[in-house]
């Protein structure tokens, strides 16, 4: 089937066998293999993919299901791959085999914007925000992207560091 | 020019302390970390290879013959172009440092799971789809899989006894004597396992997620038949391994062959439901621990007898008793290791593998003895800690448990402690404290490394491989200690058998290993510098890209205008493990909160402290000890691989059954390093720390649970129901 997908910015058409996971439609016909297959069972989170602004799981999507769509993954998240947030991740050594860390990183980009845009969490106090990024809500929101390497204390610093620049940035320009 | 060290004797020189660079020992960034934040590092299934071929296994349904009356079919489906039967399939991974062909053959199941075939096609869609049809028949064999239900073997050489254990039983003053037990548990890394192979008609080319490679190099040439020298692999970054990657793996060996046989490049990944069937599982523990002590809670007896299992034929066993060996003095002891032969998926290496597991039952037993003598728990462990080897006398290399100790219930706060149990709630929320000693031998593998250093900064190479441990950036640190550059000019090119051995990743030895290969090449370029310079090597101060010696400074780069200077390392354990025992220590500090109604368990915090010697770069080293004192989470609380009683088949094998901790299952961790240097480990007097952190880890919080809210659960993991059915009343 020909599908459009928009990836980091990028129209490509593609014919593809209807069986073809978004996940697969990304590392294995357009060769970003940024996006980690750990399950393809939608359960470790290393595939967490941007689909028009929000956190998906790749493999449990058919990419044909997706003809149309903005999708941003890791290679999308910065033009040098030195973004704050992924330099944050390494200097606050956010990972180690590094398999989880793409997923880590677009799960966080998300997480960050569902905060600003006042979501609540199954840890959030009130259904009704403003939301507050602490630490007990970034772990049960970044709860979904598995690390074995168990890097969580990194992981957890590095985009608090971010939440925490971003809400200085907030406040001077008020 | 090799520089060649065999470890016999100490090295009190403590070399680097006097070099000038100042980089070792210090927090670097990982070199890697950039293309893993970026996405442009390439794991085993992710080279961008022409004319690729998809396989996928086929799994045993049941135990015994196997045949597949469809064959024919599944070999006309659209798109499939072969599906292998073939007798060189591997029946499940290589042991680590096996260094030849696992147990082979796809005409029988020893174990459900096991794989059995392979189907290739052009797209991973057919080649999934095409193996969902093959039907696979078994004709089922009566094959025993409960460890309980058979005569175990009884190795003489996993046997010991010193003294009369009995007679100090029944002689002390306070005893305990109880069986404790872990479910079998899987390393779950977070790639799944998985190979690229390129077959040119000589060589065979192979891209793997797999640790110790010169070894897998021989595993997998003996598997499918070529001499090693026509096979390369190749694994410049590993999506974890926690020793599921230690030996050949099933991907490998099929990718291999049906590349051989296609003549087309073939791409085989593991489903995440084969990685926990294909690969070694950690066995299952059944732990009869004794402890006699007097009234001041010092041993007079230990026991530690543990039976554990695997599959027929394989070597490996999970040497529970390891640390009990050398962890406290008594002067009665009996420590012993049984295998039951059953027909589960294998077991093998995970995590620390002894350790993980016997540490852990042991520091349980230790605080019900605390309990029962009203000792402090770490005071018990500080009167216990043995002056040298309890059993062969041998002095320790260096022991620094009672720093640990100490360092770590200051941190911790632990004389804030009550020793009661159920003192303090909150809500329906028991809370309370624990803690545990952890301990793990320590090892030196043989270990080859090569150093160029050029006018643009060295290079180092090793087939040694970057599993998450942090090799690329520990090797950037000692080559640039050694050779004067800043970590950013040296570049480290690792996981390729084209370049000299190194150990491996496994066993914590990696850094220390093939960390002192390094360390021996950039020594031999130093030695080679000073011969220029007419100086003595120790007399030469290489920094910022200068050679400096009596007020002469000379930049690198005219040493070097007639070309590179090459360094070869080799060093290789010799007589010292006959001379001094050596070991790593530590302690873990828990606070848990126990929920009175539900049973449910929160870690609140934790602490670790541990010895290692030299630590080589804080900031990997403690993402390291983070990772295993997070594994002892998910050991004390959730990870239990469930066998199926009538076939042994791992039942909950993904994600979603096998529960690893998560990151709301994380409180804050704090790690402290005990300073330490141990002259027996080599010039930098470094040990292994990857591995320290998980041996005690989850005694501290079941202790923790104990001192809660009552409850002692000596059935790992400590799930609601079992810490429910422990409560007092």
């Amino acid at each position: 089937m020909k599908t459009t997908l928009t990836v980091n910015g990028r129209p490509h058409t593609l014919d593809l066998d209807p069986r073809v996971t978004l996940l697969d439609a990304l590392r294995d016909h357009l060769h970003l293999t940024g996006s980690k297959k750990g399950c393809d069972h939608g359960q470790c989170g290393a595939c967490t993919v941007l689909v028009d602004g929000r956190r998906i799981n790749a493999c449990l999507s058919l990419a044909v299901a997706h003809d149309g769509d903005d999708i941003t993954t890791v290679e999308g998240l910065s033009e040098d791959g030195k973004s704050p947030l992924q330099t944050a991740f390494v200097r606050n050594d956010g990972m180690q085999c590094g398999y989880c860390t793409p997923g880590q990183l677009c799960s966080a980009t998300a997480v960050l914007r569902e905060v600003e845009a006042g979501w609540p969490s199954h840890v959030s106090e009130t259904l009704e925000g403003p939301a507050t990024l602490t630490r007990d809500e970034l772990a049960e929101r970044m709860s979904g992207n598995i690390c074995r390497c168990s890097c969580y204390p990194g992981i957890n610093a590095a985009i608090l560091e971010i939440a925490e620049e971003s809400t200085d940035y907030a406040e001077a320009a008020e | 020019m090799t520089l060649d060290l065999k470890i016999d004797n100490p090295d009190p020189s403590h070399r680097p302390d006097d070099l000038a660079q100042g980089v070792l020992g210090t927090e670097t960034d990982r070199p890697d970390g950039w293309a893993k934040v970026a996405g442009s590092a390439t794991y085993a299934a992710e080279e961008t290879v022409g004319d690729l071929l998809h396989g996928v296994l086929v799994r045993a349904p049941g135990i015994g013959a196997v045949t597949c009356p469809n064959l024919s079919d599944v070999r006309a489906m659209p798109g499939v172009r072969a599906v292998l039967r073939d007798d060189r399939l591997i029946r499940n991974a290589a042991q680590g440092m096996a260094d030849e062909a696992p147990v082979q053959g796809a005409d029988a199941a020893d174990y459900v799971g096991q794989p059995i075939a392979l189907v290739v096609a052009e797209s991973f869609e057919q080649a999934r789809h095409a193996a969902q049809v093959l039907d696979v028949v078994i004709q089922t064999k009566d094959a025993p899989t409960d460890p309980s239900a058979v005569d175990p073997e009884v190795p003489d050489d996993k046997q010991s006894a010193m003294g009369d254990l009995d007679a100090a039983m029944a002689e002390a003053a306070v005893t305990v004597d109880a069986i404790y037990t872990t479910p079998s548990m899987s390393s779950a890394a977070m790639e799944p396992h998985a190979a690229t192979a390129q077959w040119d008609g000589d060589t065979l080319t192979l891209r793997g997620s797999l640790q110790m490679l010169k070894f897998n190099r021989n595993e997998l040439a003996d598997s499918i038949g070529l001499p090693p020298e026509k096979v390369r692999i190749m694994a410049p970054f590993v999506g974890g391994g926690f020793g599921s990657k230690l030996g050949i793996s099933a991907d490998c060996v099929a990718a291999a062959l049906a590349a051989m046989e296609l003549g087309q490049p073939v791409r085989v990944v593991q489903h995440r439901r084969n990685v926990f069937e294909v690969n070694t599982r950690r066995s299952e523990t059944r732990q009869h621990i004794r402890l006699a002590a007097d009234a001041d809670g010092r041993l007079t007896g230990l026991g530690h007898d543990a039976l554990v299992s695997n599959l027929p034929e394989e070597r490996f066993s999970e040497p529970v008793v390891q640390g009990s060996h050398f962890a406290y003095a008594a002067a009665n002891r009996k420590l012993g290791v049984q295998i039951a032969r059953i027909h589960r998926p294998a077991s093998g290496s995970v995590r620390a593998p002894g350790e993980s597991v016997g540490v852990t039952a042991f520091e349980l037993a230790m605080d019900e003895l605390a309990d029962k003598a009203g000792i402090d728990p770490v005071e018990l462990r500080l009167r216990n800690i043995p002056e040298k080897d309890p059993e062969s006398g041998k002095p320790f290399s260096s022991h620094r448990l009672k720093e640990a100790l100490t360092q770590g219930a200051e941190a911790f706060g632990w004389s804030a402690r009550t020793a009661a149990p159920r003192q303090r709630k909150e809500g329906e929320w028991w809370i309370g404290t624990g803690m545990a000693a952890a301990f793990r031998v320590n090892m030196v593998i043989e270990a080859e490394a090569r150093i160029s250093l050029r006018q643009d900064g060295a290079v180092v190479r090793s087939d040694m491989t970057d599993i998450g441990t942090g090799s690329y950036a520990i090797f950037g640190q000692i080559a640039g200690e050694l050779l004067g550059l800043s970590p950013d000019r040296v570049s480290v090119e690792l996981g390729d058998t084209d370049y000299p051995p190194g150990s491996g990743s496994g066993g914590s030895f990696g850094a220390a290993s093939t960390g002192t290969a390094v360390w021996l090449a950039g020594m031999e370029i130093r030695r080679q510098l000073a011969e220029r310079l007419g100086c003595d090597e120790t007399e030469l101060t290489l920094k910022d890209g200068l050679a400096i010696f009596s007020n002469r400074r000379v930049p690198l780069e005219e040493l070097l205008c007639d070309g590179p200077i090459d360094g070869h390392g080799h060093v290789q354990p010799g007589d010292a493990s006959e001379k001094v025992r050596q070991a790593t220590f530590g302690a873990h500090f828990a606070e848990v909160a126990v929920n009175g109604v539900t049973g449910e368990v929160r870690v609140r915090r934790m602490l670790g402290s541990f010895a290692a010697g030299r630590i080589l770069n804080p900031r990997t080293a403690r993402s390291q000890c983070h990772g295993g004192m997070i594994w002892g989470i998910g050991m004390a609380l959730t990870e239990e691989l469930t066998h199926d009683r009538r076939d042994g088949h791992a039942v909950n094998r993904d994600l979603a059954g096998y529960h690893l901790p998560v990151n709301a299952d994380v409180p804050p961790l704090d790690v402290l390093f005990v300073e330490e240097r141990d002259d027996w480990a080599g010039p930098m007097q470094a040990k292994g720390i990857g591995e320290l952190g998980i041996c005690g880890a989850g005694a501290a919080i079941l202790n923790a649970v104990y001192n809660a809210s009552g409850a002692r659960v000596r059935d790992l993991p400590a799930t609601p129901d079992r810490v429910i059915a422990t409560l007092p009343d």
